[in-house]
Formats: structure tokens, C-alpha cells, sequence
């Protein structure tokens, strides 16, 4: 297929900090965490406890409710700590890592020559079926789904998110061989949405789909919208680009490897390029001497602007993260900053000068510029989901708690990230993503 | 800058709950966000934000209002100079000056009325004051008679943000158009006041009109057979009417900084304006030997309030249809129904308020239907996907 999916509604925000084409090697992380709080929906259940000595790939902790479910030991060692909040709930599992870790034994083969069942039965067993999330609800997913189809999206558009096609040239061996593995879960097929001129192109076994245009053109959920939607009843499986690495890896290697390329981005970044480390490595390893120096607060963000998580340097990055964003904080009054032309302002709107005069890339901060309020504007949300979805009913939909009217608007089909710019554009502020996964768990309650 | 900051930090231990001024909170803390964007940051969701927010907005659907505030005040004195017959002998400046002490009492009244209301209802309910009445406030005075009493806006205002906005939950939440409530209430409640023609122009106690005056707008000689206005002078605004209605010219000043800067739906106001011609189209075919019927049908959009309802009364994006399909037909209902009743109708020589307030009522169901038709499009959608696409297909 050569025809392009032209894209026409989002929004591209021109955002400082982009990462360069560079990529240093770190030195091994002195601790490796795994968060149950990156799986929306989980509850775990511990296999380990404090001081107990695991192998790379050994399992944390279990699905409650699906326990074969395992997630696992990214690099081996000693668990230091299992970090809880409240109502006791587990946030997170610390390990110390060891310097040279005993790594569990999987079995290497070329997932071709493997039934199904058989690479079900080691992505399981290896703590990487996590990886693979399931729509609707963009949750980990269930191992007996049957799914129509799996959809990776080999091109991020989130702002100053990594570009893939520099960080898997040298392994196109390991991706194609996940590829192959994950072919092999579903009856459908494994759609690869790639953007012009993409080395993803050239990956076999799958179908490729053209798409262009601004953000959210990237996300998974939008691509799936124009190739095969998701209705009542569907379940097709996604994946991340890197993630497909570590399954490649498992198969060639029979190791787990979840080592991955992160990119340190964002205005507050002295040198905004990539970094190899691995997965659930701590924030601190990224970012130590590499942010500027500055008399106001900093805000770290594990994952992109959009849809990253806040955090800490003593935290660690998340399960699913390929980037940490570091911006101002922005928490300080302003005099009358509503009234101000904003020449230096970025906005999606007309409303200030920055439109008539615009700049590459601006300075964004994380200062909400105002309070929330009550749904006002009307024609701010639609301009930026490139889908054929009313986002403004379906949130109200969720927010009247009419289960029949959030699934006849689509709610099968969107996940935070689909309705993040929503979020960014609100002129009233409203909390669209608490908003949406609150409608997307009253669905997952009401008919499971 | 500084100064203002440390008197509004100082001054939040009073407000904040068990101090000993906890019921002006909302106020203190309404005036400190209008001054001084606050430092909050994103607690959940997108880390970044748009600059926007209802406070820029509203801000610019005042701005749109200024060239017919300002034209307003201008025709009052106009107006009054024209009917003690001082006219010729009197300066611009003079004649905006008097128009301007006439006009900005009735704004201040209205602001002071509706946001004392607002702060009140912020306070019990512990939100912050929403700026939605930035906008009725200033909104109010221009479609009222220039000689309606103080008190009679005041009553009007109260009513209108009570009843027409927080009974319903506060902005956003209003399914009526809140200025218009304002102006209807006084149409219904005080007839005899707000008709007839000694409301428009505004005359002294010792003012003594000249033998032409009659003080009455094109609208009420219309409605009475006696076509005699002249387009062009309706088109600048020239005429006597509500303060703010009268200059078309001043009115599409207004829709421009609208369009620009995509605060106001162009949608609205073309469908409103549309809606109209076709009505006045409809008027002059079956007119006979009314005339009446028989204006040429685009001056009904130069005439009465007819503009300004459409610019700045439909396009409330609260009270209007919230699709953008729905905004079509909600414009276009509103500017049919307004000419027709305005021309058909002997008891409202005007239409737009009657017309934009019916309207604002359809305004859910039109979006109702809208929806309707979108979810029974996604069901064919699905139900196609699923019985005639194989996988191997895609």
C-alpha cells in the first residue's frame, strides 16, 4: 500500500529542547524499579520481598487476576525496598542492581518456527507480555484475548518525542524478529503505521500504512481509527517500537535485555540528546549535571509534556518510557498575563500576537495560565482529534455516567494520549484525561 | 507590581476559612486572579498548557464591544442634540461627553449588580468567580433604551444572573442567553415603560423637544406602517434605538476581532444573517401592498437589533448549538424567526430577542439530533466492518 493517510486535524506544539542524534552510552543504573502504577487498572500481587536476591528476567509481582501475568526483574540484584502509598497500595519495587546480575534462562529460537502458544508461554514467563497492551482501555493484555489485529506506531509525534528510526538502525535484526514473534499471537495482522521515507518500511511480515500530518498523528489509537476502528466487542493489541526490541532480543537471545535509548529533552536541558541505559533506570542517571542551572523550580517529567508522569530525581523512569521532558516549573504570579499581547506566548488559539509573529519553538512551563471551569468554548477539542469522535459529548457522556452514550461515542476507541491535546487547548482547563480514564474504568466495572 | 502582590499575600489569612473575613474570600480572591495570573501548576494530566483562558476570552468579546459602546454614547448626544434642535450648534466633543455621562452609569450599575451577585454565589458555593458576566455586564446596557431608569437595571440584571445563570450552576451551565433574559424581563415586566417612545432619546427635565421630535425608532414606525428611515444612516448607526444596536458599521467592527481571533462562531453569524436574508426574500415575494413586507430585504440586517443580536447574543457558544453542524441550523432558525416575527408580529416591533431566546431553548435538542445522526453514521460504520470486511482484505 502507497497511499498516504493525510491527517489533517492537531496540533504540532513548538516546544524548545529537541534531542539531537547523539547517543552516550551510561554506566550501569545503581538501581532498577518497576512501577504497578504504569499498569492503569493492575493489582499486583507480590512475589518478593525485601532482601530477596533475583535474577534478570525473575518475576516482582503477579497480576491479581491474571497470574500468569508475571513482570519481572529488568536487571538482577537484591530487592532494596517495595515502596507503598496509600491504603498500603504498592507503588513501586526497588532494586539494587547486582554488577553482574545471574540472568534467567529463555529459550532462544526463531519465533517462526514457534506455534503461538509457545511464544505466549515465554513472553509470559519472561515478565514482557506487559509490553503488549490491548484496546479498548489501553490496558496490559489479557492472555486469552483473541486479538483482530496488532498496531505499531514506528513514528512518535508527541512533543520532542525520540525518533525511532535512529534508535533501532543498528538492531533491525531484533525488531523484525519481535515482529515475527508477535505475528504469531493473532488470526489478523501485525500493521506498522510509518511516517515518508521510513527504514520501518522495509520491515516484512506486516502491513504498512502511510500516515502524515501534526500530532496525534503518531498514536497508536489514531491509526488504528483510519486502518480498522474498534468497536463493541473488538480487541486488537498495541505495542511500542522499543518494546518490539525486547522481544526480538528474548528470541535471538534467550536473555532478557530490556536495555533501551532514552531521550533527555526540553528547554530546562543543557544538551538535549539520547542516552542507552535501561529500562526503569533511575531519573537521576539521566539527568545528574545535564540540567541548567536556574533560580526557579524544575519540573522532570517521565515521558513527553502530554501524557508523562511528574517526577522526582530519586525516582525512577517508567515502564513505558522513552523520553524524560524537563520544563520550568512556571509557578509564579504574573500581572495581569491574560491581558498581556503574548508575542512570546505559544498558543493553538488567534487570541494572541504570537500568532501574527511566530517563532520556531517557545518556552513552555508548567503553570495551568488560569483556573478550571465549567465546559465554554465549543470548537477547541474537535480541531485536534484527527478521528470521527465528538470529544466534548463523550466526556460529558462520562461525566453523566450514561454507559450506553459513552459506548455509542466511541469510548472503545481513545485512551488519555488520543485526548491530550484536548487537555492542552481547553481554554477552561478541564481535567479531559482524569476525565476520560474515569469513564474508561467505570466501563471496564460495569461490563468488564 | 510587588506592592500589590504583598498587599493581596498579606491579606489571605484573613479570607482563608475560619478567618475573621472568610465571607469576602471569593471577592478577595477574585480580584487577586484578575490582577495576577496564580502560580498554580499542573497537578494530573498535560504538564503544559495553552496560554488561553476565559479570562482572555471574555476580554476580547469586550474589546468587540467597544466600538459600538463607544458609537453608542456618541448617537445618544447625537440623538438629543438632534431633538432639542442644538445640533448644528453643538461640538463632537460636547455631544460624546453627554452621551458618555449618560451611558456609563447604566454600565456601572449593571457590572456592580451582576458581579456583587456573582461573588455572592461564588462565595456559598466555595468555586472561584467565573468571568462569564465580564461579558453580560457589559452586554446589558447596550440593548436597553438609554432612558431606562437605574433601578430598572439593576432589577433586570439581578434577575438575569439569579434566574438566567446560577440557578442553573454558574457560567457554562445557562441555557438562556443571560443579557437577553436582562432585557426580556423588563419587556414583560414593565411594558409600558420599555415601549412607546419616550425611552430612546434621552431629554433633561428642562429639554424641550422640537415640533418634529417623536422620539421614535425605525423599528417602532415600522411596526406602525410608516416605513421612513434612511438605509445609510441605519447602516452608521445614526437612528435612535438601544444603546449599543444602532451602528451596523460599529457592530461588524465587532465581528471582525470575533472572526480574527476565533472567539466568536462565524458559523452563527453568517447562518444568522442568512436565515434573515431569506426571510426578508420570502417578505417581499408575497408582500402585495404591505410595506412592511416589501423593505428590501437586506436592510432588515441595518435595522433594530437584528446585527447585534446575531454578533454578540447568538454567538453565547454557552446558550447556542454546541455541534458544529447544529450552529447552521440554530443561526438559521434564529435570523428566520427573528424578521418574521419582527415584520408579521404587531405586538414586538422587534424580533431578535424573542427569536434568539425560542432558539436558545431548541439549542439542546438541535444538538440532540446532531449527535443522534452521528452515532447511527458510527453504527453503519461498525456494522459494515463487521459483516463485509475479512482481515485479509485491509
Amino acid at each position: 500500500m502507497s497511499e498516504v493517510i493525510r491527517l489533517r486535524r492537531g496540533l504540532d506544539i513548538k516546544i524548545k529542547g529537541d534531542a539531537e542524534n547523539v547517543v552516550d552510552i551510561l554506566s550501569p543504573p545503581a538501581s532498577v524499579a518497576v512501577k504497578p502504577i504504569d499498569f492503569p487498572g493492575l493489582v499486583p500481587k507480590l512475589d518478593v520481598k525485601p532482601d530477596t536476591v533475583v535474577r534478570t528476567g525473575d518475576a516482582l509481582f503477579h497480576d491479581k487476576y491474571h497470574p500468569e501475568v508475571l513482570f519481572t526483574a529488568p536487571v538482577g540484584g537484591r530487592i532494596a525496598s517495595v515502596k507503598r502509598g496509600e491504603r498500603r497500595r504498592i507503588l513501586e519495587v526497588v532494586i539494587e542492581t547486582a554488577k553482574n546480575p545471574e540472568e534467567a534462562e529463555f529459550s532462544k529460537a526463531d519465533p517462526n518456527t514457534l506455534s503461538g502458544e509457545e511464544i505466549k508461554d515465554q513472553l509470559l514467563k519472561s515478565g514482557l507480555w506487559p509490553l503488549i497492551k490491548r484496546r479498548p482501555y489501553g490496558i496490559v493484555a489479557y492472555p486469552d484475548d483473541k486479538p483482530k489485529g496488532i498496531f505499531v506506531s514506528t513514528f512518535d509525534t508527541s512533543p520532542l518525542a525520540p525518533d525511532y528510526d535512529f534508535i533501532i538502525k543498528k538492531e533491525k535484526k531484533a525488531f523484525q524478529t519481535g515482529i515475527d514473534a508477535l505475528a504469531k499471537l493473532t488470526e489478523g495482522t501485525v500493521y506498522l503505521g510509518v511516517k515518508k521515507d521510513s527504514i520501518f518500511s522495509e520491515v516484512k511480515n506486516v502491513r504498512i500504512r502511510h500516515f502524515s500530518g501534526p500530532h496525534p498523528a503518531g498514536n497508536v489509537g489514531v491509526q488504528i481509527h483510519h486502518i480498522r476502528p474498534v468497536f463493541k466487542g473488538d480487541v486488537v493489541w498495541t505495542i511500542n517500537v522499543q518494546d518490539v526490541l525486547f522481544i526480538g532480543r528474548l528470541f535471538l537471545n534467550g536473555k532478557l535485555d530490556m536495555s533501551k535509548t532514552i531521550a533527555l529533552t526540553g528547554s530546562e536541558i543543557k544538551n538535549s540528546q539520547y542516552y542507552r541505559t535501561v529500562t526503569g533506570a533511575p531519573v537521576s542517571l539521566i539527568t545528574d549535571g545535564r540540567l541548567k542551572k536556574a533560580d526557579y523550580r524544575q519540573r522532570i517529567i517521565s515521558g513527553n509534556v502530554l501524557t508523562g508522569k511528574h517526577v522526582k530525581e530519586q525516582n525512577h523512569t517508567g515502564f513505558y518510557d522513552s523520553q524524560i521532558t524537563v520544563i520550568p516549573e512556571g509557578d509564579q504570579y504574573e500581572l495581569l498575563g491574560w491581558a498581556s499581547p503574548g508575542l512570546y506566548k505559544y498558543s493553538a488559539s488567534k487570541t494572541f500576537f504570537s500568532k501574527i509573529l511566530p517563532k520556531d519553538e517557545y518556552e513552555l512551563n508548567a503553570n495551568m495560565h488560569g483556573g478550571e471551569r465549567a465546559f465554554v468554548m465549543t470548537d477547541q477539542y474537535k480541531k485536534v482529534v484527527p478521528m470521527d469522535i465528538l470529544p466534548v459529548f463523550l466526556l460529558k457522556a462520562i461525566l453523566a455516567n450514561d454507559i450506553d452514550k459513552m459506548e455509542q461515542l466511541g469510548i472503545y476507541e481513545v485512551i488519555e494520549e488520543d485526548f491530550a491535546l484536548c487537555e492542552f487547548v481547553c481554554a477552561s482547563k478541564i481535567k479531559v484525561q482524569d476525565i476520560l480514564r474515569g469513564g474508561i474504568n467505570t466501563m471496564i466495572k460495569e461490563l468488564g | 507590581m510587588q506592592f500589590l502582590k504583598k498587599i493581596f499575600e498579606k491579606t489571605e489569612p484573613y479570607v482563608e476559612e475560619g478567618g475573621k473575613y472568610h465571607w469576602l474570600k471569593s471577592v478577595h480572591d477574585g480580584f487577586f486572579t484578575l490582577l495576577f495570573v496564580p502560580p498554580r501548576t499542573s497537578k494530573t494530566g498535560t504538564h503544559i498548557h495553552d496560554y488561553i483562558d476565559l479570562k482572555r476570552v471574555m476580554a476580547i468579546v469586550v474589546v468587540a464591544t467597544l466600538p459600538s459602546l463607544l458609537f453608542g454614547m456618541y448617537n445618544v448626544g447625537f440623538q438629543h442634540y438632534k431633538a432639542i434642535g442644538e445640533f448644528a450648534s453643538t461640538g463632537f466633543v460636547n455631544i460624546f461627553l453627554y452621551g458618555l455621562i449618560k451611558v456609563l452609569p447604566i454600565v456601572i450599575v449593571s457590572y456592580v449588580v451582576g458581579l456583587g451577585i456573582e461573588f455572592f454565589f461564588a462565595q456559598i458555593r466555595g468555586h472561584e468567580i467565573n468571568e462569564g458576566f465580564l461579558v453580560t455586564g457589559m452586554l446589558i446596557p447596550l440593548i436597553m433604551p438609554v432612558e431606562t431608569p437605574l433601578w430598572m437595571i439593576a432589577l433586570s440584571t439581578a434577575f438575569a444572573v439569579i434566574f438566567g445563570k446560577e440557578v442553573f450552576g454558574g457560567t457554562g451551565m445557562n441555557i438562556w442567553n443571560p443579557a437577553l433574559l436582562a432585557r426580556a424581563f423588563l419587556f414583560f415586566a414593565y411594558p409600558a415603560h420599555m415601549s412607546g417612545n419616550a425611552v430612546w432619546v434621552a431629554l433633561g427635565k428642562n429639554d424641550r423637544a422640537v415640533d418634529t421630535f417623536t422620539g421614535a425608532t425605525p423599528m417602532g414606525n415600522a411596526a406602525e406602517g410608516n416605513i421612513n428611515f434612511d438605509v445609510s444612516d441605519a447602516f452608521f448607526g445614526l437612528i435612535p434605538g438601544s444603546i449599543g444596536e444602532t451602528s451596523t458599521l460599529a457592530i461588524l467592527l465587532g465581528a471582525i476581532i470575533l472572526i480574527i481571533t476565533g472567539v466568536g462562531s462565524w458559523k452563527i453569524i453568517l447562518s444568522t444573517f442568512s436565515g434573515g436574508l431569506l426571510m426578508g426574500i420570502i417578505l417581499n415575494i408575497f408582500a402585495g401592498s404591505n410595506a412592511y413586507m416589501s423593505v428590501p430585504f437586506w436592510q432588515h440586517l441595518v435595522l433594530g437589533g437584528f446585527a447585534f443580536g446575531a454578533v454578540f447574543m447568538a454567538t453565547d457558544p454557552v446558550s447556542g448549538a454546541q455541534t458544529e453542524k447544529g450552529k447552521w441550523i440554530y443561526g438559521f432558525l434564529i435570523g428566520i424567526l427573528a424578521i418574521l416575527i419582527r415584520v408579521l408580529n404587531p405586538a414586538y416591533p422587534e424580533g431578535m430577542m424573542m427569536a434568539i431566546l425560542l432558539i436558545n431553548t431548541f439549542a439542546p435538542l438541535i444538538d440532540h439530533y446532531v449527535v443522534k445522526g452521528y452515532i447511527r453514521r458510527r453504527t453503519k460504520r461498525a456494522y459494515f466492518y463487521n459483516k463485509n470486511i475479512q482481515e485479509n482484505d485491509l
